[in-house]
């Protein structure tokens, strides 16, 4: 949903336009309002967000384990630690090779299904709740059907049972790392939980098309399908298409819960960013200064993709940005 | 074969045919049975016995063990019913701060006129550019040292003050018609009571998507609530259910029931509440 803020910081709305007419206003002082009505927010915002991110950032510079309140100043050694010394780099790497399998086929599946959805008459809107209802089920509860009744390693798995009637053996799908195939089971959690949500991203932005378009098309010659999906369609959805790989990079990112319950802290692969900061900062050792130093490149990192990818996809100058 | 939109006129439509639409409705169907096929597993696990979860023999239908109800929320190692009892807790009173915190700040920030509004305004927005999950760490820290571990405070105040949905609600009140303010003005009305008389009672239905969406974050959270809810008595169901994957002592067929009546609350809201959902998603998702 942090689309909307890139978005928000291109071009935001001015807010002189009212200051035209403090005369004409409603009753009272205007400065004293603003600030009863944001002030509970901004001290809120203060003390939760931006508290923690400053100290995040002092923690990450200090001999910080066991303490929160650490006084031997190390300069950078935290950053070489959680750089060189731990798994944090590895767990980047598996991020990208998640992100790689999950943000394209989310994004096709949830465009198909649009589509789909989109040219239906009758019983659409039973479609489109069909879709769209496994977003109601949190990561915990989807990872625990996934991990002990479809991919379950064992006989009665719906995987294997499914498998075995083509005499395939079992497989021990999440407890086993090589093959590689807890990746199924991750990336399958992700798309069904998720694709509804951006399908009604994608339907919302169909239905924006302008039918001239594709009449205009029809007389051109285009035929139907192929054709017109390529040259009218896509183009169309450009900047709903790049919303939706930015979130879905963002969300990738900062996946934890499905990894968390599907996988556990105790294993040595498919370890997410998150899941290390959490070991390390939390787990037995207790180290906020390198957790923070991870947590602060982390977010740096995230920034860096927001605003490179805003400036090389062209973000906020879409063609449906009005 | 690939399709663009219903408008295309009904030429094409006819073109396509009969067969083209069953062709479309097959596929339609199946990929909808595919969708279903989790929540299928969750009802009938959840209401069988251990032995024909785990049997060698695949059973489409359970034998419809409705005392899994009652045997989940007697057992008193799990807890289950104070977990439901939190989780609840956390996700009104999380929805109702929310959106009381949030709508005026963003109705603040876009019809209030104040010269320092726009740099307030960029100090929420650059909030918006460090995801709160990354910032666990020193948010527990924060929150640790405030001694909020295990309670109810710490599980809820920190989500409050999203950014996120300040924004979203000043972008929709800079849309907002000035002539109802002006009915307001004519009231001799202050901006205090111009906003609870007109501005909120007009705006039901944006309201309506934003407390539809954090009720349901609010619901399926489990980073924040797995990092402050230490003790078995402060988790709320995510966690409770988290527990129970690594647990050995909890049956399978507790552990379905569980997950059925933990996605219960949220599938009604998604069926009742979903005309707002969408409209919500539809405007906030991109649109801003």
């Amino acid at each position: 949903m942090s689309a909307t803020t890139t978005r928000g910081v291109a071009q935001p709305a001015p807010v002189k336009a009212s200051q035209a007419r403090p005369r004409r206003g409603l009753r009272g002082n205007a400065t004293l309002n603003f600030w009863l009505f944001t002030g509970p927010f901004l001290i809120g915002l203060v003390i939760f967000v931006f508290v923690p991110i400053g100290w995040s950032i002092w923690l990450s510079f200090f001999d910080a384990r066991y303490t929160v309140t650490p006084s031997q100043f190390i300069g950078l050694d935290n950053y070489k630690q959680i750089l060189t010394n731990s798994n944090f780099p590895q767990s980047l790497l598996t991020f990208t090779v998640f992100a790689v399998f999950i943000v394209p086929t989310t994004w096709a599946l949830s465009l198909g299904l649009a589509l789909l959805v989109n040219r239906l008459r009758f019983m659409r809107a039973f479609f489109r709740s069909v879709f769209f209802l496994p977003t109601a089920v949190s990561y915990v509860a989807a990872a625990l059907v996934w991990k002990m009744s479809i991919f379950s390693g064992v006989r009665f798995g719906l995987a294997n049972t499914v498998f075995g009637w083509f005499g395939v053996d079992n497989i021990a799908y999440l407890a086993d790392p090589s093959p590689p195939w807890y990746w199924v089971v991750i990336v399958s959690l992700r798309l069904w939980l998720q694709a509804g949500f951006y399908m009604i991203l994608f339907l919302a932005a169909l239905q924006n098309i302008p039918a001239e378009l594709y009449e205009a098309a029809a007389i051109d010659g285009a035929k139907p399908g192929w054709q017109t999906f390529r040259y009218i369609t896509l183009p169309q959805l450009r900047a709903t298409s790049t919303a939706v790989v930015l979130l879905l990079l963002v969300a990738a990112y900062q996946a934890f819960d499905e990894f968390f319950n599907l996988i556990s802290t105790k294993a040595t692969w498919a370890q997410t960013p998150l899941m290390e900061l959490y070991k390390t900062a939390l787990g037995n050792s207790q180290d906020y200064g390198a957790g923070s130093a991870g947590a602060v490149i982390l977010s740096l990192l995230i920034c860096l993709v927001t605003l490179a990818q805003g400036k090389i996809m062209g973000f906020g100058r879409g063609e449906e940005s009005k | 074969m690939t399709t663009t939109t219903p408008r295309v006129g009904k030429e094409r439509r006819r073109r396509g045919g009969v067969l083209g639409n069953t062709g479309l409705y097959v596929a339609v169907s199946v990929a909808a049975l595919l969708f279903l096929l989790p929540f299928y597993l969750i009802v009938r696990n959840s209401l069988s016995t251990d032995p024909e979860i785990t049997g060698e023999n695949w059973k489409i239908l359970p034998s419809f063990q409705w005392s899994n109800v009652s045997e989940l929320f007697d057992d008193q190692t799990v807890q289950f019913g104070r977990s439901l009892w939190n989780s609840t807790l956390v996700a009104v009173l999380m929805t109702v701060g929310t959106l009381l915190v949030c709508s005026l700040a963003g109705y603040g920030l876009a019809r209030i006129p104040y010269k320092h509004a726009n740099k307030v305004f960029y100090a929420v927005l650059a909030t918006l550019m460090v995801p709160t999950a990354v910032t666990f760490v020193p948010s527990f820290v924060l929150v640790s040292s405030l001694g909020w571990v295990d309670t109810y405070r710490g599980l809820i105040i920190p989500g409050l003050f999203s950014g996120f949905t300040c924004f979203l609600f000043r972008q929709y009140f800079l849309g907002f018609p000035k002539e109802l303010e002006e009915a307001a003005r004519v009231d001799g009305l202050g901006y205090w009571g111009a906003y609870w008389r007109i501005v909120v009672p007009n705006s039901l239905n944006f309201f309506a998507a934003i407390a539809t969406i954090t009720f349901i974050s609010g619901w399926n959270a489990f980073l924040w609530p797995l990092v402050i809810g230490q003790d078995p008595s402060s988790w709320t169901v995510q966690v409770a259910l988290s527990s129970f994957m690594t647990n050995q002592t909890v049956n399978f067929h507790l552990i379905f029931m569980a997950t059925a009546i933990s996605i219960l609350p949220l599938v009604f809201v998604f069926l009742f509440l979903q005309r707002w959902l969408v409209q919500g998603i539809a405007q906030t998702g991109i649109k801003g």
